[in-house]
């Protein structure tokens, strides 16, 4: 059978030529996403607060970004007297391109078939996979860090102070999720995972305590609402980019939602089976083709949507954490749960290897599934009850309440009282 | 090599690039007016006291320590879990698998051995208060 150099691999000056365009493209994308989703925001927030949102420039509020970002590209740039200058500068440009590099070892996509050979849609499959984002997104803090320091504002320094510490704790729970994704995967090459979730069954169900805890730190990585202690407005004004004006803060801003937008990247390529179209064989299996590489783009495209509304939909429905009940949310509660439920599926793992159960059969995945199921039920019946993760009302002592309520419905009578 | 790791390399260079021209460009476009009321600190429209480079809680630190310990525990596991197939089976795998029969305790011990000495640990330090925040 004569091959096809559609199906090769390409020599390296077309390689680096396409990973060159691979590049640009989705970076370009990546600006454009990102751009956007802080109208999806404005626009989603206005929906469930029952608002119409921005809807003066363009038709739906659609070039509202456009006039957000001329506007902050010719604003004055305030420089407060006393910053350290060269950290107030770098801090921005740290956060932007730490959060511009990180999606990197994200396949999005089958491969593409050229004429000049098979092209993998990923920009760099790189054998260490998994730990990558991992370790960039780490040296996003350094951003937080600095920008909250230099800025020589109280204010700023709490929120940069608080940023790190609460990004650094639930880094480690964060760590711990992936630990056990690799344990089933055995493989930290991010294409290897999605191939083996396209051939077995998705990690969300798999290993959902995992995905659960994941996700979690995710939110407190990305300083989202309910963890954006960062920049908790009623608090800190504006956290760490209180001094940042015009481009600058920007650029913090492209940079948080790039980490949003990478953080849902990397939550479908481990838990959601990646660019792998759900309940059918089609887009793995064959020779590559222009059509399954635009599908399964298509495809991790509406994965990451899905992440980023549920991103934005967290926002309106739960309240921010008081900090002390953050830590000890990452530290007391999403450590011992990582840690333990690695021993759990590595344990697993070898009881089905040794009762002579398949690695990726049937009865494999049915196990799994089913002690997800009575671990997921046990995290949230039993363990949880209202008792860690929103301890604010059950802690509230019973007796007490029925005598606050006591004494407003005193005081209702005595307003009645009164009138009468 | 150069497969792997150069388009990560062009990657970070590119996104470097940006960031620099955007704030060059946006810096040469904007007028710069500055005023000494401009130029202070913006905390709430309080008479700003002083420097805010102070001293700060120690737990701060104590986070940062904690999670260079827990960080450096994480990263070791990666390994190990990914090779976790090859460390449960006694002999080489074959196809991937282990060949029936063979599975072995031993990644799983060494494993059980090291979080034994990191859980303990982890209950020092939640009983001397590291983790507990005021």
């Amino acid at each position: 059978m004569p091959l096809d150099p559609m199906q090769l691999e390409p020599a390296f000056w077309p390689f680096l030529i396409a990973t060159v365009v691979k590049m640009l493209v989705v970076f370009t994308l990546y600006m454009v996403v990102v751009a956007y989703s802080t109208l999806a925001e404005r626009k989603v927030s206005a929906w469930i607060q029952d608002r119409h949102g921005p809807n003066r420039v363009g038709p739906w509020g659609l070039f509202q970004v456009l006039a957000d970002g001329v506007k902050n590209f010719v604003k004055e740039e305030s420089m407060p007297g006393d910053v350290n200058r060269p950290t107030f500068l770098l801090a921005p440009a740290i956060a932007f391109t730490m959060a511009l590099t990180a999606w990197a070892v994200i396949p999005f996509g089958a491969p593409l078939p050229t004429p000049w050979g098979k092209i993998d849609l990923i920009v760099a499959d790189a054998p260490i996979g998994v730990l990558y984002p991992l370790a960039i997104t780490s040296l996003g803090v350094y951003g937080i860090v600095l920008a909250g320091w230099s800025s020589n504002n109280k204010y700023s320094l709490l929120g940069g102070l608080r940023a790190s510490a609460q990004m650094v704790s639930y880094e480690v729970a964060m760590g711990l999720s992936v630990v056990a994704v690799l344990l089933l995967m055995g493989n930290v090459s991010l294409p290897q995972v999605v191939a083996l979730q396209a051939a077995g069954g998705w990690n969300v169900v798999l290993l959902s305590v995992a995905a659960f805890v994941f996700m979690v730190s995710a939110f407190a990585e990305t300083n989202r609402v309910p963890f954006d202690m960062a920049e908790a407005e009623s608090e800190l004004i504006a956290g760490y980019h209180s001094e940042y004006s015009a481009m600058k803060f920007s650029m913090f801003f492209i940079a948080e939602y790039a980490n949003m937008l990478t953080a849902s990247a990397m939550f479908a390529t481990l838990f959601l089976g990646g660019w792998d179209i759900p309940f059918t064989d089609w887009d793995t299996t064959g020779p590559a083709t222009v059509a399954k590489a635009l599908a399964t783009f298509a495809i991790f495209a509406a994965k990451i949507g899905a992440f980023m509304l549920f991103f934005i939909w967290i926002r309106w429905t739960l309240p921010r954490f008081r900090y002390d009940q953050l830590m000890s949310l990452g530290w007391k509660f999403m450590l011992p749960v990582a840690l333990a439920y690695i021993v759990i599926v590595s344990t697993g793992m070898l009881l089905l290897d040794i009762a002579g159960v398949t690695r990726g059969s049937g009865a494999y995945l049915l196990a799994f599934l089913g002690l997800n199921v009575v671990l997921m039920g046990l995290l949230f019946v039993i363990l949880d009850r209202g008792r860690l993760i929103s301890p604010a009302s059950s802690r509230l002592d019973r007796a007490r309440v029925d005598r606050l309520r006591a004494v407003a419905a005193g005081r209702s009578s005595i307003a009645a009282g009164e009138v009468r | 090599m150069e497969r792997t790791y150069l388009p990560i390399l062009l990657l970070l260079g590119f996104a470097a690039v940006n960031a620099v021209a955007i704030l060059g460009a946006s810096h040469l476009i904007t007028r710069h007016r500055p005023t000494p009321v401009k130029q202070q600190p913006y905390e709430s429209g309080m008479p700003v006291l002083n420097d805010a480079r102070e001293r700060f809680s120690v737990k701060f630190y104590m986070v940062a320590m904690l999670f260079i310990v827990f960080d450096i525990e994480t990263v070791f596991m990666i390994p190990w879990s990914a090779y976790y197939t090859q460390l449960s089976c006694a002999v080489p795998l074959v196809a991937g698998a282990c060949p029936a029969g063979q599975a072995s305790f031993f990644g799983l011990g060494e494993m059980l051995v090291f979080m034994g000495i990191l859980l303990a640990g982890y209950l020092y330090i939640w009983k001397k208060g590291a983790l507990q925040w005021e």
